[in-house]
């Protein structure tokens, strides 16, 4: 969000620049965040009037606008805890793969009648359980997150597999069905789940202790540690978040797709850190919201979208989706 | 001086630390009173860096003792040392760039309001404090949102050691403060380390600059080769005597 939205009139810099909304903006616009963050809500909006200019009828439809906010909940929700891990300077490759491990157990809980709440709640414990471990090996053992991460994407991965025998399970629930096609008003059930998630994570990174600990050790670990916040409980934390809202995010797929399916989702993954990176957040850390990458993943969302409504086969999907992150990575280095 | 109040903010006594085969501090007995700059000074190895690597627990000594207001402690991390007043503000600041200014002066000592688990930062009270930490030792800084990224490097330290000051700390200890900074700025951090002497704060300074340490000390302790070889009031000696000192030309007093 940007920082004006959230400054007591009380504070110095609110006298010296007046109280107006002229002056927190003209404030707000010499800090970096404003920028980053209001350039994504800019490209997203840009896409979706190109989309609507070009496929009126087809794109800017009711219909077409809930399928956007449906299709963007579950990498929202993995966003969140991406954009965590990098803002302490760290990546977790392993989100797609810990989902599908958390869709498989949600499968294999299902198939033996455990009630919907246990599946669910074992679906996100294993993802918060290979989480933690991601960040105990990172924090304590002080190896390489990318390779970490990157093994672990391959354990959940193998692991999706042996418990499920290779094959999807389908899942029959009225409950999961009912939350994925419903909503509230016009927005679906699932956007709401990951808007919850989205509003509590900003609050968490911006209004509580852990959150500007997270914030310090992405910024500068040694002043950080000199200042006595522990390094190691920050990883493992963020790393256990992460792991534990891909482990839920399961949950959503499974609702929308009425099956666990053992096949890893690539595209989550670059998804997450494509949003991460085109919502502004440092991959050096220390700097970064939760509303940028959130904008940014309906903005990547509402492109794949447009491009399957306006009839563009998919693998050039893949090949425009990875030039914006590139693009976009570009611009943010450049300024 | 001698009295109610006990003499020395801090005394160091035998403090020995070695490193494998290296004496890096062979017996060190130093002391700052309250209220004055107490300088150390020394060439590179001479034992300074550990010293106050000891003090501000970083390091444990292997033997030797610490008192703070006439009273032994004992202390084997940095947090622990802090929490008996001593604050230390490294060559490297230790601000977090992309932080704020308040946050970076709150940073791990975060005011919070609320109850139980619904525990959030109080920011309107640590920017206010904040702001009052600065105006006390009067630096001037724009705003205490800005964050430090956009500071100068005089700024930057004033925010360091305005942190250092600021929680009730009786000793400050300061590695080479101006090393960075250009005149002025050197000449805005000194009034400042002479406003915390007027707020009774003792304060060790490391310096290789001798006519900053003339200018600040009120007491000089000369290092080498991990032993104290003297140590008199400032106003006693001059920068010959302690270029001599310290490159040990002459033997010593103390």
């Amino acid at each position: 969000m940007n920082q004006s939205s959230k400054s007591p009139a009380s504070s110095a810099q609110a006298e010296e620049a007046g109280t107006s909304t002229l002056g927190k903006i003209r404030t707000a616009s010499k800090d970096p965040f404003f920028w980053s963050n209001w350039i994504v809500v800019v490209a997203f909006v840009l896409v979706v009037l190109v989309f609507g200019i070009i496929a009126p009828h087809t794109y800017l439809t009711l219909y077409n606008l809930n399928n956007i906010l449906v299709a963007s909940a579950i990498p929202a929700i993995i966003v969140v805890g991406q954009t965590f891990v990098v803002a302490t300077a760290g990546i977790d490759l392993s989100v797609s793969s810990m989902m599908t491990l958390g869709a498989v157990i949600f499968g294999l809980t299902f198939t033996n009648n455990w009630p919907l709440w246990s599946c669910a709640l074992a679906a996100t414990a294993v993802g918060g359980i290979g989480g933690l471990l991601n960040g105990a090996i990172i924090a304590l053992r002080k190896i390489n997150d990318f390779i970490v991460t990157l093994g672990m994407l391959s354990v959940a991965a193998g692991m999706a597999l042996v418990f499920s025998n290779g094959r999807p399970r389908q899942i029959v629930s009225a409950p999961l069905a009912r939350l994925a096609i419903g909503g509230f008003g016009q927005i679906p059930y699932l956007m709401l789940i990951a808007l919850v998630i989205a509003i509590s994570a900003h609050f968490v990174l911006f209004n509580t202790r852990f959150g500007t600990h997270i914030l310090a050790t992405g910024g500068d670990p040694e002043a950080a540690r000199a200042m006595g916040v522990s390094i190691r409980k920050v990883k493992i934390a963020v790393y256990g978040i992460s792991g534990t809202l891909a482990g839920f995010a399961a949950i959503l797929t499974i609702s929308r797709i009425g099956a666990a399916e053992p096949a890893a989702n690539t595209s989550i993954l670059l998804n997450s850190v494509a949003a991460v990176v085109l919502g502004g957040v440092s991959l050096f850390g220390g700097r970064g919201t939760v509303f940028g990458p959130f904008v940014a993943t309906l903005l990547l969302q509402s492109l794949t979208n447009g491009l399957t409504v306006v009839g563009v086969a998919d693998y050039y999907q893949y090949v425009s989706i990875g030039l914006v992150v590139i693009l976009s990575a570009a611009l943010v280095r450049t300024k | 001086m001698m009295g109610a109040v006990p003499e020395y903010a801090i005394e160091v006594r035998d403090i020995r630390k070695a490193f494998g085969s290296v004496e890096a501090l062979r017996g060190v007995s130093i002391s700052a009173r309250p209220g004055e700059v107490t300088a150390i000074v020394g060439d590179n190895g001479a034992g300074k860096s550990t010293l106050i690597k000891c003090i501000s627990g970083v390091y444990s000594a292997d033997s030797g003792e610490i008192r703070i207001d006439g009273k032994l402690v004992h202390f084997t991390t940095p947090e622990e040392s802090r929490s008996f007043g001593i604050e230390t503000v490294y060559q490297t600041l230790g601000l977090i760039e992309d932080l704020t200014i308040w946050q970076n002066l709150f940073l791990n000592r975060e005011k919070m309001k609320g109850v139980g688990f619904f525990r959030i930062l109080n920011k309107s009270a640590m920017r206010d404090e904040a702001a009052s930490m600065l105006r006390n030792l009067d630096v001037y800084i724009p705003s205490i949102k800005s964050r430090v990224r956009g500071l100068s490097g005089g700024q930057r330290q004033a925010v360091a050691i305005s942190r250092a000051a600021g929680w009730g700390s009786k000793v400050v200890i300061m590695d080479e403060p101006t090393a960075a900074l250009g005149v002025r700025e050197t000449a805005k951090v000194e009034d400042l380390i002479q406003r915390m002497k007027g707020q009774g704060l003792a304060i060790l300074l490391i310096s290789h600059n001798f006519d900053q340490v003339l200018r600040l000390a009120d007491h000089v302790w000369v290092m080498r080769q991990g032993n104290v070889m003297a140590g008199m009031r400032a106003s006693d000696t001059s920068g010959d005597e302690l270029v001599a000192l310290i490159t040990g030309t002459s033997a010593g007093r103390k």
